[in-house]
């Protein structure tokens, strides 16, 4: 279910180890046939990147053997291995994988999609608010640059991080930064939720002047006088917004009995990907409740793990509980340089070198050009290495400690934030 | 990890005083840790929400997120806010002796 970075992973994963020639049958379902590479959301309101250069047909992605349905998921009824679609029809399953991802939830604060939505608030986080935003900036002449996480999970934590390092560029290249203040409203007390990185990437926004304004939980948007207020009464006054609006998992998770917890995320066993309301049902990526980032590389972790115990599951065998949590990103810093974040469930992001230890030639938690260089060939990894099922070089499914610099934990982490 | 006597009683907390072991906790440290972040007196009302957090981090191994509480805790944000200022959901989570919530990742 779905055909974004997970679904269609797992399903051709499952198609290649299965073979054409089996009786296992595959079949996507998704409600259009759009694949977005959402990484490069980041770089379309600065105009690095055209809007309708980022996605490709969903159906265009999926090996043969691989049956592509449009519909939209009413609900999934488990104790009868059935999927509902809107209309009425059904699809009957042995297996279901939910990959149905993270939905924008804008409307669910007060005043965002009001007065001046579309106008001085956006979002970048969707095709259409990426271009209408890229058109803003355009005509932007300097004041106020707020962006806001409303609250945490999101889809990749780093963007909005990105996105003000990436302001800060587009703004010097402009001439208009003198003329602007950056802020970054966050409900986390810090840049990033884990230490090491977050002090690190801290002091990367103090040296870019962008200010943080921490543990600010937004409440409610007062689009006509251009105020961001928080729950406990704080306010930004702002010219242009720019908002991660919460997130929350697809409309039918809330109609299908025992799938996903409060905020329609699947529940499941955050090692085997399976889903608690029955052996049968798994879900890959953003959809998910695990503790570890809804981000592309994560589901591309996972996916080793699920085409597995998929297999597993089909076999009669015993599922593996192979997923560590494992995520893997590159952090745009502007000046065309990046730096590379690699953690999973218990060890936090930490520099060093990647993937070879001591040697590289990626740096972890460093700025460095080839760390952009890296993030801008992924671009290329994904559509053509990535979802295909291929094995990306030198990357292994679970995190490796190896390379990386544990001096700066303290000593009752070690390691572990979890 | 440091030790601090809550309410007679000998804890370990974090470093921002969080306890590290739920089954230590009782109600009296709870209205201890309260008085000390500004709040005088819990009302049922902020027992609701303590209690709420903590069986669902006892049951779940994960203390639910601000807007989990606002959603399922039977008190509104607004007033999560107007009964423990600033933080409610971290502070809730203190009083009720569970570890400070992840922000999640």
């Amino acid at each position: 279910m779905g055909g974004g970075t997970g679904g269609t992973l797992i399903a051709n994963k499952l198609r290649r180890r299965y073979g054409a020639e089996t009786e296992i049958e595959i079949t996507v379902v998704d409600r259009d046939d759009r694949h977005v590479y959402q990484p490069d959301l980041l770089f379309v309101p600065f105009g690095l990147v055209e809007s309708d250069s980022i996605y490709r047909p969903r159906s265009k992605q999926l090996r043969s053997g691989i049956e592509f349905r449009l519909g939209k998921v009413e609900r999934v009824e488990s104790e009868k291995n059935t999927v509902h679609l809107v209309g009425g029809e059904t699809l009957p399953y042995d297996v279901l994988v939910v990959a149905s991802g993270a939905e924008l939830l804008p409307e669910e604060t007060e005043g965002l999609t009001g007065p001046g939505w579309g106008a001085t608030a956006f979002t970048y986080y969707s095709v259409e608010g990426a271009a209408a935003l890229n058109k803003a900036m355009e005509g932007f002449e300097g004041g106020r640059l707020v962006v806001n996480i409303v609250e945490m999970p999101i889809k990749c934590p780093i963007a909005p991080l990105e996105f003000c390092f990436l302001s800060d560029w587009w703004l010097q290249k402009r001439g208009l930064r003198k003329k602007t203040e950056i802020v970054l409203a966050t409900p986390l007390d810090g840049a990033f939720t884990k230490p090491v990185a977050s002090r690190i990437l801290g002091e990367l926004l103090e040296k870019k002047k962008i200010l943080v304004e921490a543990e600010f939980a937004a409440g409610r948007v007062d689009g006509d006088a251009r105020k961001l207020h928080s729950w406990d009464e704080r306010e930004i006054d702002y010219d242009l917004l720019v908002s991660i609006p919460l997130h929350g998992g697809s409309p039918f998770v809330e109609s299908s009995d025992g799938l996903g917890d409060e905020l329609g995320f699947i529940v499941v066993d955050p090692n085997t990907l399976q889903a608690k309301v029955a052996p049968n049902v798994f879900a890959i990526g953003d959809a998910t409740n695990v503790p570890t980032s809804k981000a592309g590389a994560v589901a591309h972790f996972q996916a080793e793990t699920l085409s597995e115990n998929v297999q597993h599951f089909l076999a009669g065998e015993e599922l593996e509980k192979s997923f560590d949590g494992h995520a893997n990103c590159f952090i745009e810093t502007g000046f065309s340089k990046a730096l590379l974040l690699d953690f999973n469930y218990d060890v936090e992001p930490l520099p060093g070198k990647f993937p070879f230890p001591g040697v590289g030639p990626m740096s972890l938690l460093r700025e460095s050009r080839l760390d952009h260089l890296g993030k801008l060939a992924f671009r290329w990894l994904y559509w053509h290495l990535l979802l295909p099922g291929r094995r990306i070089p030198l990357i292994s499914a679970q995190l490796k400690m190896a390379g990386k610099d544990t001096s700066l934990l303290s000593s009752t982490e070690e390691g572990v934030t979890g | 990890m440091t030790t601090v006597t809550l309410a007679g009683t000998p804890v370990e907390v974090d470093d921002e005083g969080f306890l590290q072991k739920p089954e230590q906790w009782t109600r009296e440290m709870g209205e201890e840790m309260a008085r000390s972040a500004g709040i005088e007196k819990l009302t049922e009302r902020h027992w609701q929400v303590i209690d709420f957090m903590r069986k669902t981090y006892l049951d779940t191994g994960a203390a639910p997120s601000m807007r989990a509480l606002g959603k399922t805790s039977g008190v509104a944000i607004k007033e999560l806010y107007e009964l423990f200022p600033k933080g409610p959901a971290k502070l809730a989570a203190k009083i009720g002796g569970i570890p400070k919530p992840r922000g999640c990742v």
